[in-house]
């Protein structure tokens, strides 16, 4: 039985063949691969639109059926149980499990009880392996990944994005250059995970320094919630601002890159910039998802 | 029993079945015992002897615990805090066997996650696990990586 768990398990190869697959569904080549005998249970402990809207979308488009408990559901549902026998029960319901949880290891767990296979999609600051193959998809869709020069902007010590993103990325000779606020730096055990990976990984203080040498620039979210007042977060916040200004002078096919939601990492002035490649982004978690779907219940 | 031990008679005496760890770094005794699950309410017979003069290591801890054998898997633990530990079993007085102490690949159950957020630290039903790397522990649930201190996070 095949899970997808984290991006840790799967090797360069296996992230080839998922990227290839996608574009073979973003591309209509696989009319004949369905699913419309099979039913997927979307379990959300925890609220999420895109991700559980997308897993539906692609379900939808294979022909496929799916249910599923919302977060409000879904904390009825544990009341006094464990995930482990909702897992087991759900289990004997359906094809496949997609699985959003807020403690980290909770799709780790789910895999070892369940009967059908599970797909994680997001355990509390852990990994979200979906996410990470939508973002490879989109870079690949424009350029190679080999080779190139990927920049990550903003909260990358909590950013799980950004950390799987980068485990990726280190399996494609790609140089990584972090730009973070203080406090918000990646933490030492990743950034050694990566060199330890053979990744070339460059530090900077501000984007400007570095925007020119970029062929994506990958922007997550920085929370309120990570600093002590409004005033601090603010100051922060608008000095790691993308706006139209700080393009000057990069390279014509630069990518920037948003898991969204954003609050305000990106000016919407860079929305109508050739640049801007986050809403194309979020549109294709769909292929990926259909591929991942796919792949685990063909 | 040798004759140097028998110089040193006062500070353990000698069982008749059971298991000595020998050779613990000095000082380790305590955490060895807590590694093994052996605790101050368990049944087990012990003598502990800390800070024993050894002509191999300086100083040694010495664990004696009576009518109980160790078994290879619940013995390799220890290597985490006393890589240099030995294990000899004892039947009617004599050492019938010898080992020494491997680090396990994985350990489980055996020291808690440090992650508050790690599935583990929660009322599955599910252990601990962790597999045994050159830098460190490696949680398989969480990723966390526990670097140093083992003998904090031992459960
Ligand atoms: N019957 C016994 N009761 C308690 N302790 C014992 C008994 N027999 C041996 N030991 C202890 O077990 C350990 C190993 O015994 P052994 O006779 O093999 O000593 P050794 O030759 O010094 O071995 P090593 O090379 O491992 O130090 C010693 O610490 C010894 O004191
Ligand atoms: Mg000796
Ligand atoms: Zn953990």
């Amino acid at each position: 039985m095949y899970h997808i768990i984290s991006i840790r398990d799967f090797g360069r190869r296996d992230l080839d063949y998922l990227l290839d697959r996608a574009r073979e569904f973003d591309a209509g080549e696989c009319r004949s691969a369905t699913l419309d005998d099979k039913l997927v249970a979307l379990l959300f402990f925890e609220p999420s639109t895109r991700t559980r809207m997308s897993f539906a979308t692609a379900m939808a488009r294979l022909g496929g059926r799916s249910i599923g408990v919302d977060s409000v559901e879904a904390s009825s549902i544990v009341k006094g149980e464990t995930l482990a026998d909702t897992i087991r029960v759900v289990s004997g319901y359906v094809d496949a499990i997609v699985l959003r949880h807020p403690k980290e290891g909770a799709a780790r767990l789910a895999s070892e009880f369940a009967s059908v296979p599970v797909i994680n999609a997001g355990d509390g600051a852990g990994q979200h392996p979906s996410q990470t193959l939508l973002d490879l998809y989109t870079i690949r869709q424009s350029m190679p990944i080999d080779g190139i020069d990927v920049g990550l902007l903003g909260d990358l010590r909590y950013g799980r994005t950004a950390h799987s993103l980068a485990l990726a990325l280190s399996l494609y000779g790609v140089t990584l250059h972090t730009i973070a606020p203080g406090g918000l730096e990646m933490p030492a055990n990743i950034a050694l995970e990566l060199r330890e990976r053979g990744m070339e990984v460059v530090e900077h203080s501000d984007v400007q320094e570095a925007i020119r040498e970029l062929d994506v620039l990958y922007v997550t979210r920085i929370q309120r919630e990570r600093f002590p007042d409004s005033a601090s977060y603010y100051n922060v916040a608008s000095s790691y601002r993308i706006a139209p200004d700080l393009l000057a002078g990069v390279k014509d096919h630069l990518m920037i890159l948003h898991p969204l939601p954003r609050a305000g990492e990106i000016d919407p002035a860079v929305d109508r910039t050739p640049y801007a490649r986050y809403f194309e982004q979020a549109r294709n978690g769909v292929p990926i998802r259909m591929a991942l779907l796919h792949e685990v219940m063909k | 029993m040798s004759r140097k031990d028998r110089s040193r008679g006062l500070l353990v005496s000698p069982i008749k079945n059971g298991t000595v760890i020998d050779h613990i770094t000095a000082g380790e005794a305590l955490n060895v015992l807590r590694i093994l699950g052996i605790t101050g309410s368990t049944q087990e017979c012990l003598s502990i002897a800390t800070n024993v003069e050894s002509k191999r290591m300086g100083k040694k801890d010495i664990v004696k615990i009576e009518n109980r054998e160790l078994r290879t898997e619940e013995v390799d633990r220890i290597a985490l805090l006393a890589p240099q530990a030995k294990i000899n079993i004892i039947r009617d007085y004599r050492v019938v066997e010898k080992k020494g102490v491997e680090i396990p690949k994985i350990l489980k159950g055996v020291v808690r996650c440090p992650n508050p957020g790690c599935i583990t630290n929660t009322n599955e039903p599910v252990e601990s696990t962790f597999e045994v790397l050159p830098k460190g522990l490696h949680c398989l649930y969480c990723d966390w990586l526990i670097k140093d201190d083992i003998a904090n996070h031992i459960i």
